[in-house]
């Protein structure tokens, strides 16, 4: 008989709260920074409208749609509306057997807020505010929850055996390829100099990703264990390799080190840890954030400018490329030593690891832009998904809320 | 009398002011500007693509004053706003019609 334990239940309560702080303010204030002042309230306003409406469905239907008993591996079913009797009956979770079935429902609801917000970085500046109001119950619905479903609810990946142990695929890949999806729907901006008016803000919304990282990755050890211990150091190394590798490539290639890029290349750094964050050691670690800083490095300042989409704070740039980066590095690095629920990867003898992580870097990747086109169509149809031209260059805050962040008389 | 803008680094704006109590020259009018001179401003780098700069911040110090203290009042700010670099700034002199004081209605030099 497994009870309920109450180191653990304590971890993953301040975990969640630490993945929320993520979102409000750390993605808020993050982008917030870095877009033109007439537009910071906005920009700030769509972390926190995506964090309340996600947690309201949630609760509503969400979590049973994501974790609810699996309906041919593509779905869970809604067996509890509105959380029914859930809390009342002090049920133990049966994905997290030592902790509360509303503890690990609420710690996931966090992630599946912070994926929307995520994207609102791609279509700042330029996205109606009802446009996004519409996108993000739809978009969590149709997207976020099926592919949740399938890696962490006992869906089809997660019985081929893909491993993601903290949203890299579920998380990253797909709130990066979406904001691919959106952004061409969107257009570019008049203006799409990434300028960023205050990076004050951007400093401190990084510094609290990176703090609330460890209730992400290390709260998804799901207890207050040694594998939490480890996705700490790895999720923290990661972070700090990937912030030094950022200053050198700015080093090499426009020869002064920026603030900018070393906040960039700790996301880089932790984004990319985030599938990894369980299952491998420091040296594995250490090569992820080396490798995700390049590759994000030469996707936001040589293929953005190549392919010319206008992805404003480079959300797949960074959040996409270094999900793909840190699934793939899980079929190489994953061991058993780490974890030993886990048959590990390539170095530990399971090679066949690395095709199973490519399928679900592809098909959550695809099913993520395919689907988002479709919202974004069907959004743009109905309500119009851009502003009025007059509105984008006056800026959004004044024109969409009657409202202006620096009031300075 | 004679009105000087006088357009300067935002940092030698403490070193003008104080240079200037030192002479006697206390009133003057401060404005935070944004400009550019013939060098079309600077480079700034974000994300690995670089920016030019056009519109660099500024400040800009009215006074108004009399013939006679023009020079002095001048010559003091050019060599306290002086770097000997690029972006120093510029002082524009223009006459001034007419100077009166709201508290009291006095007009003339000794409103000033």
């Amino acid at each position: 008989m497994v009870v309920l334990d109450s180191g653990d239940t304590a971890w993953m309560l301040i975990s969640t709260a630490l993945v929320i702080l993520m979102t409000i303010p750390g993605v808020a204030l993050f982008y917030g920074g870095l877009i033109r002042r007439e537009n910071v309230l906005n920009t700030i306003f769509l972390s926190f409208v995506s964090f309340a409406i996600v947690s309201i469905i949630w609760f509503v239907y969400g979590y049973d749609l994501t974790f609810g008993s699996d309906l041919w591996g593509f779905m869970g079913s809604i067996s509890n509306p509105l959380f029914g009797g859930i809390v009342e009956s002090g049920t133990l979770s049966s994905y997290a057997p030592t902790i509360p079935t509303g503890l690990y429902a609420v710690f996931q609801m966090t992630f599946a807020a912070i994926t929307v917000a995520l994207i609102s970085g791609a279509v700042v500046e330029r996205m109606k505010f009802s446009a996004w109001l519409a996108f993000i119950p739809v978009w969590a619905t149709l997207v976020y929850m099926p592919i949740a479903h399938w890696m962490w609810g006992g869906g089809w990946l997660a019985q081929m055996g893909a491993l993601d142990f903290a949203g890299g695929t579920v998380v990253h890949v797909n709130c990066g390829m979406a904001a691919l999806a959106l952004v061409m729907l969107l257009g570019a901006r008049k203006n799409s100099n990434l300028l960023p008016h205050h990076l004050g803000y951007s400093i401190i919304g990084t510094g609290l990703l990176w703090f609330g990282w460890f209730g992400f990755n290390a709260g998804s050890a799901l207890g207050a264990t040694n594998l939490a211990v480890s996705a700490m150091i790895v999720t923290n190394l990661s972070a700090c390799v990937g912030m030094m590798t950022w200053i050198l490539m700015d080093k090499l290639q426009t020869g002064k080190p920026t603030i900018l890029g070393a906040l960039s290349g700790a996301i880089a750094g932790l984004a990319a840890i985030t599938p990894a964050a369980g299952y491998v050691n420091i040296t594995a670690a250490i090569i992820i954030g080396f490798v995700a800083a390049i590759c994000a490095y030469f996707a936001v300042s040589h293929l953005k400018p190549r392919f010319g989409y206008d992805d404003s704070l480079d959300v797949f740039g960074i959040h996409g490329v270094c999900g793909i980066v840190g699934t793939i590095a899980v079929g190489f690095f994953a061991t058993p030593l780490i974890n030993s629920a886990i048959k590990g990867g390539l170095i530990a003898g399971n090679p066949a690891q690395i095709g199973i992580q490519l399928l679900a870097v592809l098909v959550i990747g695809a099913y993520a832009f395919i689907m988002t086109l479709i919202i974004g169509k069907a959004i743009d149809k109905t309500i119009g998904l851009r502003v009025e031209e007059k509105e984008e260059i006056q800026g959004l805050d004044l024109n969409l809320h009657e409202e202006s962040g620096y009031r300075l008389s | 009398m004679k009105k000087i803008l006088a357009i300067i680094r935002p940092d030698k704006l403490e070193e003008v002011k104080q240079a200037l109590e030192d002479i006697g020259c206390n009133g003057l009018t401060i404005k935070e500007v944004r400009g550019r001179g013939i060098q079309l401003g600077i480079t700034e780098s974000y994300r690995g693509h670089d920016y030019k700069v056009d519109l660099l911040p500024k400040t800009e110090i009215e006074i108004v004053t009399s013939e006679e203290e023009l020079d002095n009042i001048v010559d003091t700010i050019v060599k306290t706003a002086q770097t000997g670099d690029i972006g120093d700034g510029k002082i524009f002199i223009s006459p001034v019609e007419e100077v009166i004081r709201i508290r009291t209605g006095e007009r003339g030099e000794k409103a000033i």
